[in-house]
């Protein structure tokens, strides 16, 4: 083959890639056609990558092949992890898509140099810049999510300012180098404070906004890809970042709406270190807690019961006994359902899969709107491990800081039930008055081991 | 400006509006697998990274072009695992069976 067929052909490859992977989403849209998706995404992708070893400017293979296979041993067992571990793997992923990104624009302009225009320049500088603090950042997230860091946000006085000036600073370098490309040093400073402000960026993000700094991070990641392809002048690279960017991007639109913030105040508001809780303060308020025994009488004797889950939950490893509650509930003819806050979990969509690990039917999953106008006729709400996102405070105390975020409203059910270690506050570090409502009863111990006492409750008392 | 530049934006463009389109459509439900499988679809870097660490260059390419290679690479393995064995544990209830 000549290399002008070859060039086709590579070209031809690429675009039924791109056809591909627009297809995979689009299959992605329901669980029924989704396996689908993910096996022509597979195609597409192989098609890709074997044509591009039929290009005829390829010399050195070693390194590549070597590099495939590394890729293989790190990448299988970051597919095998355990679901509560998945938000920490996509934030390592997204590291890995940026680090990759970023070294392919470093060594293109090491390549280019000196004969580099001052658009060329501008492009690198931007993808460079892009690629380096989206990989530090999704490092430092990966790292609170695997909690090898500290998940509380870390703050200090005008933070925000020290941080723009670093940004400042990779931009400066920036400027330098698209009118003197070879002036020394800029170039390495430039990817040296990027680095730094990707640090700086995620450090001061506590763990309950880690949906949002995901979902914004993956949007970076793609853009990144995209923005290597108009460097490289590649089509493919330019529609897979596009896509992987309106993706992150659409996700964490949804997240901050479901909270109620702006991204500014996600990125520099640093949520819940101040913790002013004015109500409480001195005032003894009345808790009704119950046994096991006592909670499955009520259950047992309910028609429905809507499950609230949170991250608690998947703490506590509690899930499947979770789902062997599910089990005997609804062999007695209990409605039992389960209804999911977006940002329940620490990444979007994270209970919805643990929920399925533990073999629970996706259909008995609803979301925030369909459980709020069925909870009045609820007879019980059952909380494991969702603070925040149940607080009425949300809704009634203007001076809290979760004010005006959209809850799911288990106060309108006829009993509430919260599994809870103790009375200390959530994640967010919000007080929450559900606890003292007449009709609360709250559940001492750990979730896990409370939930197997239910079940064991209702497998003696029943059959 | 660069050749291919406009018809990179208008490519960028349209891209962008369909994967806006589509990925508003996936259920919150699969939200996690979609994030997973979109970075596998992103790990298509890895095309780009391969032509840089193969072609000839300097060392310095081959050294940066082969920790793309690796990073990228197992990104897309690793994404397609995940996703196919997320989107393996979405189960309906038995009812249909009846």
């Amino acid at each position: 083959m000549n290399q002008i067929t070859v060039q086709y052909l590579t070209d031809f490859s690429y675009i039924v890639a791109i056809a591909f992977f627009i297809l995979s989403l689009k299959w992605l849209s329901s669980p029924a056609t989704a396996r689908r998706g993910v096996l022509i995404g597979e195609i597409g992708a192989a098609i890709a990558v074997v044509t591009t070893f039929f290009n005829p400017e390829l010399v050195r293979f070693k390194w590549v092949l070597i590099a495939l296979l590394i890729g293989v041993i790190i990448g299988i067992p970051l597919g095998m992890v355990h679901m509560t571990a998945v938000p920490q793997r996509t934030a390592m992923s997204h590291a890995f898509g940026a680090l990759a990104a970023a070294m392919i624009g470093i060594s293109e302009y090491y390549m280019r140099i000196p004969h580099i225009t001052k658009f060329e320049m501008t492009e690198i500088s931007l993808e460079v810049i892009i690629g380096s603090l989206s990989f530090t950042g999704s490092l430092i997230a990966a790292g609170k999510l695997q909690e090898w860091l500290p998940q509380r946000p870390i703050v200090y006085k005008g933070q925000n300012i020290v941080s723009l000036s670093v940004l400042g600073a990779a931009v400066l370098s920036a400027l330098v180098l698209i009118f003197n490309p070879v002036a020394p040093f800029f170039f390495p400073a430039m990817v040296i404070i990027s680095l730094l402000f990707g640090v700086m960026l995620v450090t001061p993000i506590g763990g309950a906004d880690m949906p949002t700094v995901i979902a914004l991070l993956n949007s970076y990641v793609g853009l990144t890809a995209a923005l290597l392809g108009f460097v490289l002048n590649s089509k493919v690279l330019v529609v897979a970042g596009a896509l992987d960017g309106s993706s992150g991007f659409i996700l964490a639109v949804i997240m901050c709406k479901a909270m109620n913030r702006s991204f500014t105040n996600v990125m520099f508001g640093a949520f819940g270190q101040l913790q002013v809780s004015a109500a409480g303060a001195g005032e003894e308020r009345v808790v009704h807690s119950a046994t096991p025994e006592e909670a499955a009488a009520i259950l047992g004797a309910s028609n429905s019961v809507i499950v609230v889950p949170g991250y608690g939950m998947a703490v506590a490893q509690a899930q499947h006994k979770v789902r062997e509650l599910f089990d005997v509930l609804t062999k007695k003819g209990v409605e039992v359902r389960f209804a999911i806050h977006p940002v329940a979990g620490r990444m979007p969509g994270h209970m919805n899969v643990l929920l399925a690990e533990a073999d629970i039917p996706y259909d008995r999953l609803i979301d925030m709107e369909t459980a709020n106008s069925e909870m009045p006729q609820t007879d019980v709400a059952l909380i494991i491990g969702a603070n925040d996102v149940t607080n009425p405070a949300a809704k009634t105390d203007q001076g809290s800081p979760i004010y005006g975020m959209p809850i799911i409203e288990v106060d309108k059910a006829r009993t509430v039930m919260v599994i809870k270690r103790s009375l200390s506050p959530g994640f967010a570090g919000i007080d929450n008055s559900l606890y003292y409502m007449d009709k609360t009863l709250m559940l001492f111990g750990d979730a896990k081991a409370f939930v197997g006492n239910i079940v064991k409750e209702l497998t003696g008392g029943g059959e | 400006m660069p050749e291919g530049f406009v018809s990179n934006l208008y490519v960028f463009v349209l891209a962008g509006f369909l994967g806006f389109e589509v990925i508003r459509r996936v259920s919150p439900l699969l939200h996690t697998p979609l994030m997973a499988l979109t970075n596998a679809l992103d790990a298509i870097v890895v095309v780009a990274a391969i032509i840089i660490a193969a072609r000839p260059g300097s060392e310095l390419s081959e050294i940066l072009g082969a920790i793309a290679v690796a990073a990228a690479f197992s990104n897309m393995v690793g994404g397609f695992l995940i996703t196919d064995r997320m989107l393996r544990m979405f189960k309906l209830s038995g009812r249909k069976k009846q």
